[in-house]
């Protein structure tokens, strides 16, 4: 099933927290939404989930317009919203049949769908939500999102918080329901989880930098970046911040990633600059972007 | 005592009841360095960094942070260093000078040296056009860069940051990571958690707990190698799924 959003705008007051999206995402797409808080990810799972209205624009969800049609979107789609938004004081089973009811259907019905997720929240089933860890209430919210066989899912950062472990786990049972043909709308401020999308739209201060297929949006960044890396790396950050030709320098974990404005760049020349500022053990080769350096050259 | 050693922990367990929520842990923290302290959910980290930020009564063991025994000298610690997380950081309903005055008056700085501090402060960081308004009304990176500014106002010798740049933009987030390498140019340790495994490789050396214990403790250069990984989130996930 598809979604479609076409020109959408929501403010708060003075803040715009949407200015003008347009996008698609497909019928069993695996479709990201990535961007940091505040970028508006929330706000568009609110419109699109019927709970909110746009100021301007449409947007039709598996058919049914959003403002129109919206009761008929609420039985069709599931959502997790970011917030934990279970009963604390239900049960994990209480949860699920309580969800299962509300949508006129039985957890039985539906088993198959959930059974993989399932089985790994069954020896709780009997304790309180509130007292779950991180992941398992995450599998829950996951489970009641599912119990009436959406055909389309809306997760909003159903990873945030969650260590590696865990985050890996969720992914992997994001391809699984993907592959029963549900279309899945997930937001992230991960970066590295983009990757694992169909495609992904970028997203900041209400406004989509860019759409496209992780590969393809990676392969748009318009320099090449250097790593460089040396024996004092606080003094490495302000030294090519400092360099006269210096277009980009950001920590990339163990490196620096450079890009410079020149088009005949000669990293020699760089490293004469670098050992002039007493810097020593200097490395500069030559790397591949990644999302995170197109959305930082972006959102320049 | 080692004048190097920053955080000197032996032994250092935590059980609650039955359970062993930290199992004897021992690791060195030197001066000035990044210290990575990772782990899944639930592992351990946050109780053994209560104990080492002297809320919580360690079980057995030996520890000492910034020279001070957690033991017997709790309060001590406190004042020598500095905490930040993100979900205890400033207060949204006082301005962005009122705070750097409260938390300022918290630590025991005379009113002069507050004064000076907050100036620099809000200079070094620009921001001087929202002295005045609330810190509830800024964006969250400004936010957590101030806040991490005021967990330094007392020149602590440690700084302890549990999570502290969750769902910031990635440039913010750099911003937030060169603070962090002028502190440890400047001689404070530094000892942060993170859930992004792309910044455990910022560290000088990353530690992971599993199961109350800690697994691995090395450079990531060294634990790349060692577990053959191509990345930290590699060596996080052959670890802790074991």
């Amino acid at each position: 099933m598809r979604i479609t959003i076409s020109h959408i705008s929501k403010s708060y007051k003075k803040v715009k927290a949407l200015q003008d999206i347009t996008f698609e995402v497909k019928p069993g797409e695996l479709f990201g939404l990535i961007g940091p808080d505040g970028a508006g990810k929330t706000t568009l799972f609110r419109i699109l989930t019927t709970l909110l209205f746009p100021n301007e624009g449409t947007a039709k969800v598996a058919g049914f317009d959003v403002v129109a049609d919206y009761k008929k979107i609420r039985n069709t789609v599931g959502y997790m919203p970011g917030k934990f938004s279970l009963y604390q004081d239900l049960t994990v089973e209480e949860n699920l049949n309580f969800f299962a009811t509300i949508f006129g259907t039985t957890v039985a019905e539906n088993y198959e769908l959930i059974k993989d997720i399932y089985v790994q929240l069954e020896p709780f089933k009997d304790r309180r939500a509130g007292k779950l860890s991180g992941g398992m209430k995450q599998k829950l919210a996951l489970c009641c999102a599912l119990i009436h066989k959406p055909t389309v899912l809306f997760l909003d950062e159903p990873t945030t918080g969650v260590d590696p472990v865990s985050r890996k786990e969720f992914w992997e049972m994001l391809k699984r329901l993907q592959q029963k043909g549900i279309t899945i709308l997930v937001s992230t401020p991960y970066m590295d989880e983009a990757e694992l999308c169909d495609r992904i739209a970028l997203i900041q201060n209400g406004r989509i930098l860019e759409i496209d297929t992780p590969k393809a949006i990676v392969k748009h960044y318009p320099k090449q970046i250097y790593n460089v890396r040396s024996n004092n790396m606080y003094e490495l950050i302000n030294s090519l911040k400092d360099y006269e030709f210096n277009h980009s320098a950001y920590p990339f974990g163990e490196f620096v990633h450079y890009t410079d404005r020149r088009t005949d760049f000669n990293p020699m020349k760089l490293k004469v600059y670098l050992e002039s500022k007493n810097l020593s053990n200097i490395e500069i080769e030559k790397t591949e972007a990644t999302i995170e350096d197109t959305f930082m050259e972006l959102a320049k | 005592m080692n004048e190097n050693k920053v955080i000197q922990v032996e032994g250092l367990t935590k059980k609650f009841g039955d359970f062993t929520a930290v199992n004897a842990i021992t690791f060195d923290v030197e001066k000035g360095e990044v210290f990575g302290f990772l782990g899944a959910n639930g592992a351990g980290k946050t109780t053994a960094m209560k104990m080492l930020i002297g809320i919580s009564n360690p079980t057995s063991g030996k520890a000492t942070v910034a020279g001070f025994d957690v033991f017997t000298h709790a309060e001590d610690i406190k004042k020598n260093i500095g905490y930040m997380s993100q979900k205890f950081a400033l207060y949204d309903d006082l301005t962005v000078q009122e705070n750097i005055t409260f938390f300022g008056g918290i630590y025991g700085l005379s009113r002069d040296r507050i004064k000076e501090k907050s100036e620099a402060l809000i200079q070094e960081l620009g921001l001087e056009k929202v002295a005045k308004q609330l810190v509830g009304s800024l964006p969250l990176g400004w936010k957590q860069k101030l806040s991490f500014s005021v967990s330094l106002i007392h020149d602590p010798k440690i700084v302890f940051l549990d999570e502290p740049t969750g769902g910031v933009d990635p440039i913010t987030r750099r911003q937030f990571w060169e603070m962090i390498y002028k502190a440890s140019h400047q001689g404070t340790t530094v000892f942060v958690t993170t859930h992004y495994m792309d910044e455990a490789e910022y560290c000088d050396r990353v530690s992971i707990m599993v199961n109350g214990k800690i697994e691995a403790l090395d450079t990531p250069k060294k634990l790349k190698e060692h577990f053959k990984a191509k990345n930290m989130n590699d060596v996080f996930l052959k670890l802790a799924r074991g």
